[in-house]
């Protein structure tokens, strides 16, 4: 029996087990399927990490590092190259790798921390055979930045999230053109420091309501008929157009990697695709916690490790007993915000919770009632779906809240 | 003359309204913070940016690499070429010079590789 097991060794894993290890546990195990600890920011070498958490601009790798190199100081035991291939309900956790062969590990407490993956072109059902030349953004990501390979040099991408954004300049600094990134909704879903920096820079054009309806070439791309979209998101015939290239790129969205909280039996979230959690990011299994991108796609590091730090904490004290009193105040909204995580209130103590909206709106009042009466009011002067936001709230305004409804009022 | 900008010093990216007279930076609107300030003028009259990419090592794989300090904008392709230009020497540590003075400043390693 190990008191804490924590799968995955990306940002969200590592943070969790400092913080456990903070907490007073010292038996702890990370469990990561990678030949290296941290996760995506390997591959992510571009800066803009840990302004939050450490005030200075890093890199992917560096970001990692600080962590890793904790995680080495305080001696906490990982297994590298390790497939989880199953966590049951009572936290019994079955695992292989090339030196223990399968093996079992049943845990007083497990974090789930295994992070996202991206949405793939299959999801999209877009017309054409299927010739070399198609990646998922981070996919061509892993080749320039780890590999050393361009995998084209006539680029077009669908979909304007961050990876997209990010690999639009990177494939350029590295000689590769980039005709245009085409976005479905009328909106980017990237920062907008991204569009500046990684698009305007280099003259990329973004086109917005825009979709690739048809992919030309048989061996290898040739080329893509891109359209736009009318307000149902359907392609305008008249407006299409053809673009010569050798590569698309699609950035179409991140999908937390929860086969294994399926497998736990822990309820998922049909919005974020991710566990349903109270503030200490527990489960609906005693004892299961979840945190970072397994939880809910996030757009900054810096939250993940600030999320993952609850969860190790919070898992500290289940091991120890320390329960405290509990409460149940639900979470709802109102759809303009689109979620929240938390999703539930268990335990009587100052809150932050985490949302995000379901469209761009500007000028607007975020509002959270306790069933009868505002209770909490925040102005904002423009919201947008790609950029996370947060609330603080104390416990003294919510301790005889029967629920907490966040919406969201335009002035 | 104004101008408009994203800036993009950290997440917030915040939308910029800046008067500009002859390469003079008379007012900055709409930043939150000093930094979005001083970005503002520097985009106006000297734009500066951070290159981050890889540099080869001499047993064939990728060490990542940033200017330790921005480089003007202009000379972002030429940075590369000096970038794509270099091989390092292993073992490398974070912070390492790998090129020394590249349009006035260096470019070091991002990750450790042994």
């Amino acid at each position: 029996m190990r008191d804490l097991v924590i799968i995955g060794g990306g940002p969200a894993g590592m943070s969790a087990a400092i913080a456990a290890y903070e907490s007073g546990i010292r038996d702890i195990l990370i469990l990561e399927r990678d030949e290296n600890l941290g996760g995506i920011l390997q591959q992510c070498i571009h800066n803009g990490f840990g302004l939050h958490k450490f005030g200075e601009e890093l890199t992917g790798p560096e970001y990692a590092w600080k962590y890793e190199a904790k995680v080495k100081e305080l001696g906490i035991e990982c297994k590298l190259n390790t497939m989880v291939l199953d966590v049951s309900e009572d936290k019994v956790i079955t695992a292989t790798n090339t030196e223990d062969g399968l093996f079992q590990i049943e845990a007083k407490s497990v974090i789930l921390a295994m992070g996202c993956r991206e949405r793939s072109k299959g999801a999209l059902n877009i017309a054409g055979s299927r010739p070399a030349g198609i990646y998922s953004a981070g996919t061509a990501q892993k080749f320039v930045n780890m590999k050393g390979y361009l995998p084209g040099k006539n680029v077009v991408i669908l979909g304007s999230g961050d990876i997209g954004l990010i690999m639009a300049r990177r494939m350029t600094l590295e000689g590769a053109k980039v005709h245009a990134v085409c976005e479905l909704m009328p909106y980017s879903g990237g920062l907008a420091r991204n569009i500046e920096q990684c698009l305007n820079d280099f003259g990329i054009p973004l086109k917005l309501s825009h979709t690739i309806v048809k992919i030309h070439g048989k061996d290898r791309v040739e080329g893509v008929t891109i359209a736009k979209v009318d307000e149902n998101r359907r392609p305008i015939k008249e407006s299409e157009e053809y673009i010569a290239c050798d590569t698309i790129l699609f950035s179409v969205g991140l999908i937390p990697e929860n086969e294994l909280s399926k497998a736990a039996k822990v309820d998922l979230s049909n919005i974020t695709s991710g566990a349903v959690v109270d503030q200490d990011r527990q489960t609906s299994v005693e004892g299961v916690f979840s945190c970072g991108n397994v939880l809910h796609v996030h757009d900054l590091v810096d939250y993940v490790s600030d999320e993952a730090e609850i969860a190790g904490k919070a898992a500290a004290e289940y091991i120890k007993g320390n329960q405290g009193e509990s409460v149940l105040i639900p979470i709802t909204t109102d759809g303009k915000i689109r979620y929240t995580v938390p999703q539930r209130i268990t335990k009587s103590k100052d809150v932050a919770v985490y949302f995000r909206v379901s469209n761009i709106y500007k000028n607007v009042t975020v509002t959270v009632s306790d069933g009868n009466n505002v209770i909490f009011s925040k102005k904002r002067v423009k919201v947008a779906p790609g950029e996370m936001e947060s609330v603080t709230l104390k416990k003294e305004i919510f301790e005889n809240a029967k629920e907490l409804h966040f919406a969201l009022e335009e002035m | 003359m104004e101008r408009k900008l994203t800036c993009i010093i950290c997440p917030l990216g915040c939308d910029l309204t800046v008067q500009v007279e002859d390469k003079k930076v008379l007012d900055v609107q709409g930043h939150t913070c000093p930094r979005g300030k001083k970005y503002a003028e520097s985009e106006c009259t000297n734009p500066q940016r951070t290159i981050t990419s890889t540099v080869k090592c001499n047993d064939g794989s990728l060490v990542s690499v940033k200017t330790d300090k921005p480089i003007p904008k202009e000379k972002m392709i030429e940075c590369m070429e000096a970038i794509n230009n270099a091989v390092a020497t292993l073992p490398v540590s974070i912070g390492d010079v790998i090129i020394e003075d590249v349009f006035g400043s260096n470019i070091v390693a991002t990750q450790n590789k042994k």
